[in-house]
C-alpha cells in the first residue's frame, strides 16, 4: 500500500516530460479552440484535468501537432528545451497577432536514471487545470482575431542544440507594441512551465 | 600576387553586368594598393620607372608606362615623348607572361561554383548569422527554431464565429416602430427530421396550391397546409441519394425535382406520379426555377440548363458562366431575366430565351462580383420589376440590391450575418431574409430604407431555407435544428384590408394592388 503511493508521488524525468508535453497537447488544443483558428465544428469535448477541453478532429492538423511535439518530447528529455511559444499571425499579411508563450525551466541535473523527484500527481494536474483555464478565459480579455489567423509553434532550445532535419530556424514572431499577461505556471519538480500571453496593442 | 588581381578584374569585366566603377581599378590606385601592401622591389622599379620612362617588372602585368608617360610629359613640356618599345599610353598587360586560354577557361568555368560556394552560401550564412544575432541577440543565448511543415490553413471562407458574435447588433431601439403587429413567436412548429444541413440546396418550396414541399434527406413530403394533411410523395431509389431541389411550377399541379445523381423529375402531384426524368447534369442539380413552360436547372457542375418539359429534346440550352456550383436561381415575374447564384460568389444576369436554339443568349446579361460568398439568396421585386435583391454567405453577409435594367448596384447593407434567404412581401414594402449564425433569425426589412422593423428569433441553428404562402401572409422556414417554423408575419389587418378594398374601389389604381389582375 504504502509502496504503491510512493509510486504514484515518484517524478522521473521521463513521467515528467509526458506530463509536460501532454499539457502542451490540450494547451494548444484549448488555444487553437477559444481563439477561433479553426472551426468549432472540428472540435470535441474530452474529459482531462477534471475539466471538459476541446480537442481538434482534423485528421492533418492532429498529424502537425503530434510531429511537432514528438519532437518537443525529445528537447524536454534532454532538458534543452527553453520555451515554446505558439504565435498566431494574420493569413493575409504575415502580422503577429498574438504570441503565446510557455517557459520552460529544466532542471538540469536530473538525468534519466536519477532518483525520482516526490510531488503528488493531484497536486500537478490541480495546477495544469488552473492554466488551461486561465487560457479559456483569455477569450474574456483578448482582443478579437478580426481577420483569417494561422499558427505556428517556435520552440527555443538551447544554443547548442542541433537543428533537426524537419524543423528550420525561425525569428522569435515578436510583437511590436504588445500587452503581456502573465497567466499560471506549473512544476513537475523538473521542468516549471511559465505560460504567458502577449498580444497587439493597438491603442 | 598582381596576377590574381588582374584575374579578378578581368572577370569582373568579363560579366559586363557591374557597374562600370566596379571595372578595373584607376592606375594610381592599384600603385598605390601596390606600394601598401607589397613594399618591395616592385616599389622600386615603380619608382625607378618615373624617372627612366623605362624598366617594366616583367612579372607584374599590370605595369603601364601612363603615370611615366604623364611624368615626362609635364616634366618635358610639348614634346611628344617616344612610346618606348612595348609600352602604350593604354592598358596593355604584358600578353606573354599571360595565359589568356588558360585564364578565360578558369574564369569561365569557376564563375558557377565561386557564385554558389564563395559568394552565395556565406553571404546566406552571413545574413542569416547577422539576422539572428540583430533579432534576438547573442543575449538570450537560446536558438529558436519552427516546424518545417507548418500547421494546415483552416478551410477557406472559414471565419471566426467570435466576429460574428461581437458584430452583431440587435434591432436598435431607436427604430422606428412598426405600425401594425407582427408575432415574434412562430404560428406553428412542424419537425424535419434528417433535413439536409447543406447551405447549397434549395429543400423548400410552397405552391399556389398551397401544398409546401419539403426533402427530408432521400424523401419528398408535401404538406397541405389547408387541411394539415401529409402525403409522401416520392422515395428514392438509392440509398445514398438524395433530393437536392424542389421548384412548384407556378400553376402548382407540378414539383420539379432535383436530385443528387444529376436528374432532374417533374413529377405530377395529383396522381403522384413522375412524368418525366430528364438527365444531362454531371453533377447534383441544387437550384431550380420555372419560367412557365421552361425549367431551369443549376448544377454543382456550374452549368445551368434550360429544359423545355413540353418537347422530347428537353435540354434546350446550356449556360455556362459559373465556374462552381450554382445554389440560387430565381427566373424574374415578367420572365424576362434569370439570376444565377454560384459558389465562386458570382451573381449572373441571363437574358430570357428567344429562339431555343440561340447561342447569343448564352452569355450573361451582366455579371457581379460584389459578394465575397456563396449567392444563394436571389429574390425579385414583385412591386418594381427589374429590382433584384441578393444575398451572400458567411464571409459576406451582405444583401445587396440591383436595377436590371441598367445594371448598377443601387444598395447594400451589411446583415452582420450568413443570409440563407430573401423574400418579398405581397402586401407590405418589404422583405424578409434569414440567418446563420449568431442568432439564427429572421429579419424583417423596410425597402428601400432598409431599417429593420422586426427580428423573428427561435431557431437554434441555422436557417437554411425559406418560402411563403401563396396568400403572402405566412412564411415558413427551414432550419438545420431539423424544425420548419410558420410564421405569420405579413399577416393583413381585416380592418385595413376592407378599407384599402374601398379605396380601391374608388380610386381603382393603387401601387399595392397593382400586381393583382
Amino acid at each position: 500500500m504504502a509502496a504503491s503511493t510512493c509510486q504514484k508521488n515518484a517524478i522521473t524525468l521521463k513521467g515528467s516530460t509526458e506530463t509536460v508535453s501532454e499539457f502542451f497537447m490540450y494547451g494548444i488544443n484549448s488555444i487553437l479552440y477559444q481563439r477561433g483558428i479553426y472551426p468549432p465544428e472540428t472540435f470535441t469535448r474530452v474529459q482531462k484535468y477534471g475539466l471538459t477541453v476541446l480537442m481538434s478532429t482534423d485528421e492533418k492538423l492532429k498529424v502537425y501537432l503530434q510531429q511537432v511535439l514528438k519532437q518537443v518530447k525529445d528537447w524536454l528529455l534532454d532538458t534543452t528545451l527553453q520555451k515554446l511559444v505558439i504565435v498566431i499571425k494574420s493569413l493575409d499579411t504575415n502580422e503577429v497577432m498574438e504570441r503565446w508563450q510557455f517557459n520552460v525551466e529544466c532542471d538540469k541535473t536530473v538525468k534519466t536514471d536519477s532518483k525520482p523527484r516526490e510531488k503528488s500527481e493531484k497536486e500537478i494536474q490541480k495546477e495544469i487545470m488552473g492554466v488551461i483555464r486561465q487560457i479559456t478565459a483569455s477569450v474574456t480579455f483578448l482582443p478579437l482575431l478580426e481577420t483569417a489567423c494561422v499558427f505556428d509553434i517556435l520552440a527555443y532550445t538551447d544554443k547548442d542544440q542541433d537543428v533537426p532535419e524537419t524543423w528550420g530556424e525561425a525569428g522569435p514572431h515578436f510583437i511590436a507594441n504588445s500587452q503581456e499577461v502573465r497567466l499560471r505556471s506549473f512544476t513537475t519538480t523538473i521542468h516549471k512551465v511559465d505560460a504567458m500571453v502577449a498580444y497587439r496593442n493597438d491603442d | 600576387m598582381a596576377q590574381y588581381n588582374f584575374e579578378n578584374e578581368l572577370a569582373s569585366v568579363l560579366k559586363m553586368d557591374a557597374p562600370i566603377t566596379k571595372g578595373p581599378m584607376m592606375r594610381w590606385q592599384r600603385k598605390l594598393n601596390e606600394s601598401n601592401t607589397c613594399n618591395n622591389s616592385m616599389n622600386c622599379s615603380m619608382n625607378k620607372s618615373l624617372g627612366m620612362n623605362a624598366s617594366i617588372n616583367t612579372s607584374t602585368t599590370a605595369k603601364t608606362p601612363k603615370k611615366s608617360l604623364n611624368k615626362s610629359l609635364n616634366s618635358k613640356g610639348s614634346k611628344t615623348p617616344k612610346t618606348p618599345k612595348g609600352l602604350g599610353d593604354r592598358f596593355i598587360p604584358n600578353r606573354s607572361s599571360t595565359q589568356f586560354d588558360l585564364s578565360h577557361y578558369k574564369v569561365m568555368n569557376t564563375d558557377t561554383e565561386n557564385a554558389q560556394d564563395e559568394t552565395m552560401s556565406p553571404s546566406k550564412r552571413d545574413f542569416q548569422k547577422g539576422m539572428s544575432d540583430n533579432l534576438h541577440g547573442d543575449a538570450l543565448n537560446a536558438k529558436i527554431m519552427s516546424y518545417q511543415t507548418k500547421a494546415p490553413p483552416a478551410p477557406e471562407g472559414y471565419q471566426n464565429n467570435l466576429k460574428v458574435l461581437y458584430s452583431q447588433n440587435k434591432t436598435p431601439g431607436s427604430c422606428r416602430k412598426a405600425v401594425r403587429h407582427i408575432p415574434q413567436v412562430p404560428e406553428r412548429i412542424l419537425d424535419a427530421p434528417e433535413i439536409l444541413d447543406d447551405y447549397y440546396l434549395n429543400l423548400l418550396d410552397w405552391s399556389v396550391n398551397n401544398h409546401l414541399a419539403v426533402c427530408l434527406g432521400g424523401n419528398i413530403y408535401l404538406w397541405n397546409a389547408t387541411s394539415g394533411n401529409i402525403q409522401q410523395l416520392l422515395s428514392m431509389e438509392n440509398q445514398e441519394d438524395y433530393v437536392s431541389s424542389v421548384s412548384w411550377i407556378k400553376e402548382g399541379n407540378y414539383l420539379a425535382v432535383g436530385t443528387s445523381s444529376s436528374e432532374v423529375q417533374l413529377w405530377d402531384v395529383e396522381n403522384q406520379k413522375r412524368i418525366r426524368s430528364m438527365t444531362g447534369h454531371v453533377a447534383r442539380v441544387g437550384s431550380l426555377s420555372w419560367n412557365s413552360y421552361v425549367l431551369s436547372s443549376g448544377s454543382r457542375s456550374g452549368n445551368i440548363h434550360h429544359h423545355d418539359v413540353r418537347v422530347p429534346q428537353h435540354h434546350i440550352a446550356t449556360l455556362s458562366g459559373h465556374t462552381q456550383e450554382v445554389c440560387g436561381l430565381s427566373w424574374s415575374p415578367d420572365g424576362k431575366y434569370l439570376a444565377s447564384g454560384g459558389n465562386d460568389n458570382m451573381l449572373n444576369i441571363w437574358p430570357a430565351i428567344i429562339g431555343s436554339q440561340d447561342n447569343s443568349n448564352n452569355t450573361p446579361l451582366y455579371t457581379f462580383s460584389q459578394h465575397q460568398a456563396a449567392v444563394k439568396a436571389l429574390a425579385w421585386c414583385p412591386w418594381q420589376p427589374s429590382l433584384l435583391a441578393s444575398g451572400g454567405g458567411t464571409a459576406d453577409r451582405h444583401i445587396r440590391f440591383w436595377n436590371i435594367n441598367s445594371g448598377s448596384s443601387l444598395n447594400a447593407i451589411d446583415t452582420k450575418s450568413q443570409v440563407c434567404s430573401i423574400l418579398w412581401s405581397k402586401e407590405y414594402k418589404e422583405l424578409i431574409s434569414g440567418h446563420g449564425f449568431a442568432q439564427n433569425q429572421l429579419c424583417i426589412w423596410k425597402y428601400p430604407t432598409m431599417t429593420k422593423v422586426a427580428e423573428l428569433t427561435g431557431h437554434t441553428a441555422r436557417i437554411l431555407h425559406m418560402a411563403m404562402s401563396p396568400d403572402g401572409t405566412t412564411v415558413v422556414s427551414g432550419a438545420a435544428d431539423e424544425t420548419l417554423r410558420l410564421w405569420k408575419c405579413f399577416g393583413v389587418d381585416p380592418q385595413k384590408k376592407k378599407e384599402q378594398k374601398s379605396s380601391t374601389k374608388g380610386t381603382s389604381s393603387s401601387l399595392m394592388r397593382g400586381g393583382i389582375r
